[in-house]
């Protein structure tokens, strides 16, 4: 017995080269996206810093990087939240019907529609922002700066064409719409039947089962599909170029519903880099250097989010 | 609190199957009626039409009668998930709710039912429920820990303590035991014992000696074929289904010819 032992204890463990092979592909796969984004992040702040220290004549803005890049900080932000504010609900909605009420094949078929929509490329989002949608919120826009006016976000003057942060932001919440619902729907399918039956079996109706039950569960799936609706808001450029009025000064402003609108900061880079030149571009590039941290920082929130009730996540 | 089952002459189907045939059985309150028999004879489905259960699959029905003290479950102002919130039933693997502490879990039928309570009445109700379920003594000092970090045995009286914290009539429990180890079986059928003085209680088990340990009347399920409906062939004393049944297929089963 132990002579058969004691060769194997003395030389290395037996690899098989199906194993090598694999192992080798996946960690290189692993290695390729740190080097690919370490590679963006250096380029982004070489080229960005003669952008950050540029005085205010040398760059078209005119002005120094911060009072530059903050109204773009805010105009992304504020567009982004707002977006999501109003995905969010829409989509657990959505996902709950399809996932727990309807029919099996009503359920199915709004799933392909919402896989449909996510087909759908952002220039046609932002010619049906700019054509449809914002003529018709427009007198919307009018009614709230007549009856909500004392609240700052309705304070108006009411932009009569309707291009307002507002209408950029709900075009943004129908674009991130389709991957959030398609993540919560798999996530609400994956609910154990067990967790599900013992709310049943305690008297719950449907919404408290899935109070009870599917959103507790699936939790941390929910905030990882606002978190990707939330990238995907915050870097979209066509359709906010398109659509948004900006304001002359670059405003940042509580008003949601007039013509001087903060651009965001993907936008402006798409609306300015065609004539950039010099220490411009470099200012934009440093633009996309806080756009990159912004993004990052999202989702390290995300991930503190999830962590943070690990134990009690039925992952144990 | 703890009241009589009448179901006469039940039909249960899944759409156009048959899967349970004229059922009619009486269960006494504050007894212990085991259901044994072969997998797939019906005993499970049974159960679970006793607090509208099995309409959580699609397509599920049933015909004939089932009244608790006299009041039909099936009638057309029967809420199903009021029949839930009367009838508690405790399933064959541990269900607590993952995301939720030993405490909350306790509570999640009371939350239900909607009452605003304060905290020495809630703090009372679960003292009591997890005392009633033999689990007081090992949680007491972790009660807002994950009720998913417990063990088995213990998650299966937790789940108990969450059915019995309604204060239900009837207590529904589906083979409890079957996933768990010979002690917490142990104190799991102790724990029976002491629940029946004010609970009725309907067990199914794969388990005969189980039936015969913690059991005031037997009923035998069995199916003629694959494909045929499971039925009710015999229901008794438990001492007299054990020691002296009427059918020959109940002999058989009981002296593990089969099954």
């Amino acid at each position: 017995m132990t002579s058969t032992l004691e060769p194997s204890r003395k030389g290395s463990a037996v690899v098989r080269p199906g194993d090598r092979i694999f192992a080798g592909l996946s960690t290189g796969a692993g290695l390729a996206i740190l080097v690919v984004l370490a590679g963006v992040a250096a380029f982004l702040t070489i080229e960005g810093i003669p952008g950050i220290t540029a005085s205010p004549d040398e760059v078209k803005s005119g002005k120094a990087f911060l009072p530059f890049v903050w109204p773009l900080v805010y105009g992304t932000l504020l567009a982004a939240v707002i977006a999501l504010l109003i995905a969010v609900p829409v989509a657990i909605g959505v996902a709950l019907f399809i996932s727990h009420y309807s029919p099996r094949r009503l359920g199915q078929l709004l799933g392909y529609l919402v896989d449909l929509l996510a087909a759908v490329p952002s220039v046609v989002y932002g010619l049906w922002g700019i054509q449809f949608l914002a003529p018709n919120m427009a007198p919307a826009y009018k009614w709230l700066e007549d009856n909500l006016g004392f609240i700052p976000f309705f304070a108006g003057p009411a932009a009569s064409g309707g291009r307002t942060i507002l209408t950029v932001s709900i075009v943004l919440a129908v674009m991130i719409l389709p991957i959030m619902t398609a993540i919560c729907r798999e996530i609400f399918l994956q609910t154990p039947r067990l967790h599900e039956e013992a709310a049943l079996a305690l008297g719950a109706t449907r919404w408290e089962m899935a109070r009870l039950a599917i959103f507790p569960y699936a939790r941390s799936g929910i905030v990882s599909a606002a978190m990707l609706g939330l990238g995907r808001a915050l870097g979209e450029t066509l359709a906010v170029a398109m659509v948004l009025s900006v304001g002359v000064g670059s405003t940042v402003t509580a008003n949601l519903i007039s013509n001087d609108n903060p651009n965001t900061i993907a936008a402006n880079i798409a609306l300015i880099f065609p004539e950039a030149s010099g220490l411009t571009v470099n200012a934009l590039i440093a633009s996309g250097l806080v756009l990159f941290v912004i993004t990052f920082l999202v989702n390290f929130a995300a991930r503190a989010i999830v962590d943070r009730r690990k134990e009690f996540s039925g992952a144990n | 609190m703890a009241k009589s089952i009448d179901v006469s002459d039940l039909n249960i189907y899944y759409g156009d199957f048959l899967a349970v045939e004229d059922v009619t059985i009486p269960i006494a309150a504050k007894s212990v009626t085991a259901f044994i028999g072969p997998s797939g004879c019906g005993k499970s489905t049974f159960l679970r039409s006793l607090n509208r259960m099995h309409e959580v699959i699609r397509g599920a029905r049933v015909e004939g009668k089932v009244l608790i003290d006299g009041q039909d479950l099936y009638g057309s102002d029967m809420d199903p998930v009021n029949v839930r919130r009367m009838i508690g039933m405790v399933f064959q693997r541990p269900n607590p709710f993952p995301t939720m502490s030993i405490y909350d879990n306790v509570l999640a039928g009371q939350k239900l039912n909607s009452k605003r309570m304060k905290k020495a009445e809630s703090d009372d109700i679960v003292e009591r429920s997890l005392r009633s379920a033999g689990l007081w003594a090992e949680v007491k000092d972790r009660l807002d820990r994950p009720g998913s970090g417990l063990s088995g045995g213990q998650q299966q009286r937790l789940c108990i303590a969450r059915a019995i914290s309604v204060e239900p009539e009837v207590l529904l429990m589906d083979e409890p035991c079957s996933a768990l180890d010979p002690i917490s079986t142990s104190v799991i059928e102790d724990l029976i014992h002491e629940l029946k003085t004010q609970y009725t209680i309907v067990i199914v088990t794969h388990n005969m000696q189980q039936a015969a340990r913690v059991s005031d009347e037997t009923a035998f399920f069995n199916l003629s074929g694959v494909g045929k409906p499971g039925r009710l062939i015999e229901v008794g004393r438990t001492e007299t289904i054990f020691s002296n049944p009427q059918d020959p297929a109940t002999e058989a089963y009981i002296q593990g010819r089969f099954g």
